[in-house]
């Protein structure tokens, strides 16, 4: 066989790995969509759950998700921003320092996250009595997510050239200065793509969320807007089951006699959900980036 | 030799334990364009950026010598380095305009050092574009991004950023080595239309730019200042041997 021949042969070998991965992914979506979409209507993405009858829906456990998800950010943002701007901006790259968080990041992020779930379990849930709450259930995430968010704020920041760095510096600008005024208008729309991908991993988690946000979804009182009340949307020291976690029950130990049904149109939504964050960083970071560069 | 705006003596600057400028004395008439020329790695550049105290940002480089501004000591402790670099502008080979409009580009030096009357902004920023011969170009434009400008016509935003500040001394760091010829004259004219103004100091590849445009040459190697002299004795005359290999394209 010559050169010739052997590209050949690696060029079609190659296709057909790529294609068997799109098929595969393909398969899946249209197996969970195909499944699922016929059980959506606004009931069922309204209603609350139901433990023994049929026709409950998954009202609660959708707001729970994009709760937890936003005091998740709300925590993990600020440190990721921070440790990430200290890691390109500020570390001395060359130091041991810097290399022991790098290193501390990176066994953080391959953590698996059932054991993320029950360290919070011990820590939050019992330890700091914080019990089975939004608030124990967003640390633990906060835990899942920092790793990566650092890493991807990090990431955009490099990507940043250092001319810029020099331009603000020849203009007298402190290297603080810089970051805010100068480095961090730049990578924004890189930064946003960021949280949006992670927050479609946040949002689809489950192991590290059955310990510590907890598998009961009290109902809610919509009208009740006062984070204090027990009943509350908004309050986080209450237990609150997510999608994800939802699926997870309902598949082990669900006895409504429509369990299938609801277990295929959760985990449609669920789908679509992280598909829509998927679309939307793309989109934000296109639109953002145009904003900055592009003429207006 | 009173009149001197810049003056530096005896300059050393070593990366760790080596030392890469080997004692450097030039000094800079208040008007007029100056040219540092050499082979690569032969220190101009890295000269250029003591002057503004840019190694400041660089770990392991240690900077030693007098240098003087205006009667004053630039390393000196309590030197405001954000109000020398307003006073010494310096502009980089590639064009690095912020990812904002033209209009914020221009205006930022000033707003951060606290100005916000909008019509003192409009003003300078009109000023500034005009003297870095862009205005016409982009006065229709000041709110498009600048960074859909051409590479010369940002490069030469990039010298009206520069200028904003109202500095004294210009550094340019081979401000045309990524221009195409056609932007990099422009920038050219640009710098000679500022030179009853302004202190500059151009480090550049381009043995006809520094012979074209600039009233003082002086040739770096390795690290030593071989010769400063006016730049056509400097072309037609050199003291040194290896001025004249140098010019003479022998090497480098």
């Amino acid at each position: 066989m010559n050169a010739k021949q052997a590209d050949k042969v690696a060029t079609i070998v190659l296709y057909v790995i790529a294609g068997s991965v799109i098929l595969i992914l393909a398969a899946l979506l249209g197996y969970i969509l195909i499944q699922g979409v016929p059980h959506l209507s606004w009931h069922f993405l309204t209603a609350p759950a139901t433990a023994f009858t049929a026709g409950g829906g998954i009202g609660v456990q959708l707001f729970n998700s994009f709760y937890l998800l936003f005091i998740t950010m709300l925590i993990s943002f600020p440190i990721a921003l921070g440790a990430g701007i200290y890691l390109n901006e500020y570390a001395n790259q060359k130091s041991r320092l810097t290399g022991l968080v790098r290193t501390a990041i990176e066994i953080l992020s391959s953590l698996p996250s059932v054991v993320v779930g029950l360290f919070g379990f011990l820590l939050f849930v019992v330890q700091f009595k914080l019990g089975f709450s939004i608030l124990s259930g967003a640390i633990a995430l906060t835990f899942f997510n920092l790793p990566l968010l650092t890493r991807s704020v990090e990431e955009s920041l490099r990507t940043i050239p250092n001319l810029q760095r020099e331009a603000g510096a020849a203009l007298g600008l402190s290297r603080w200065e810089t970051v805010v005024h100068i480095i961090l208008p730049a990578a924004l729309p890189s930064i946003v793509t960021g949280i949006v991908l992670s927050a479609g991993r946040v949002f689809g988690e489950a192991a590290a969320l059955i310990y510590t946000a907890g598998q009961s979804a009290p109902a809610l009182n919509f009208a009740d807007w006062n984070p204090f009340n027990v009943s509350s949307p908004l309050n986080i020291m209450r237990p609150a089951e997510t999608l994800a976690v939802h699926i997870w029950k309902i598949n082990s130990e669900g006895i409504m006699p429509d369990a299938a049904a609801v277990s295929a149109g959760a985990s449609a939504v669920l789908i679509i959900a992280v598909l829509l964050f998927n679309f939307l960083a793309r989109y934000l970071s296109n639109s953002l980036y145009k904003r900055l560069t592009a003429t207006k | 030799m009173t009149n001197k705006i810049l003056k530096t003596r005896n300059v050393r600057l070593y990366y760790g334990e080596k030392e890469a400028l080997h004692g450097i004395n030039l000094s800079y008439e208040p008007t007029g364009i100056n040219a540092l020329i050499g082979p690569s790695g032969s220190g101009k550049s890295t000269y250029l950026r003591t002057l503004n105290r840019m190694h400041d940002l660089t770990d392991y480089v240690t900077v030693n010598g007098t240098f003087t501004f205006k009667g004053q000591d630039i390393y000196a402790p309590n030197m405001d380095v954000v109000e020398l670099r307003k006073e010494i502008g310096m502009v980089f080979q590639q064009p690095n305009p912020f990812p904002f409009s033209i209009y914020d580009n221009v205006a930022f030096g000033i707003r951060i050092s606290g100005e916000k009357d909008k019509a003192i902004l409009d003003e300078r920023v009109e000023t500034s574009l005009k003297q870095a011969a862009i205005w016409d170009e982009v006065k229709d434009s000041l709110h498009k991004s600048a960074l859909s400008l051409s590479g010369g016509q940002q490069q030469r935003v990039s010298i009206a950023r520069a200028l904003a500040t109202q500095p004294q001394v210009l550094l340019l760091d081979e401000p045309t080595a990524a221009l195409d010829p056609v932007s990099s004259h422009k920038v050219e004219d640009t710098l000679m239309s500022l030179r009853d103004q302004y202190a500059m100091i151009i480090v550049t590849h381009s043995m006809s730019q520094a012979s074209r445009i600039s009233d003082q040459t002086a040739f770096f190697m390795d690290g030593h200042l071989v010769e400063v002299n006016a730049t056509k004795k400097i072309f037609m005359n050199p003291d040194k041997q290896e001025t004249q290999d140098y010019i003479s394209g022998r090497f480098g």
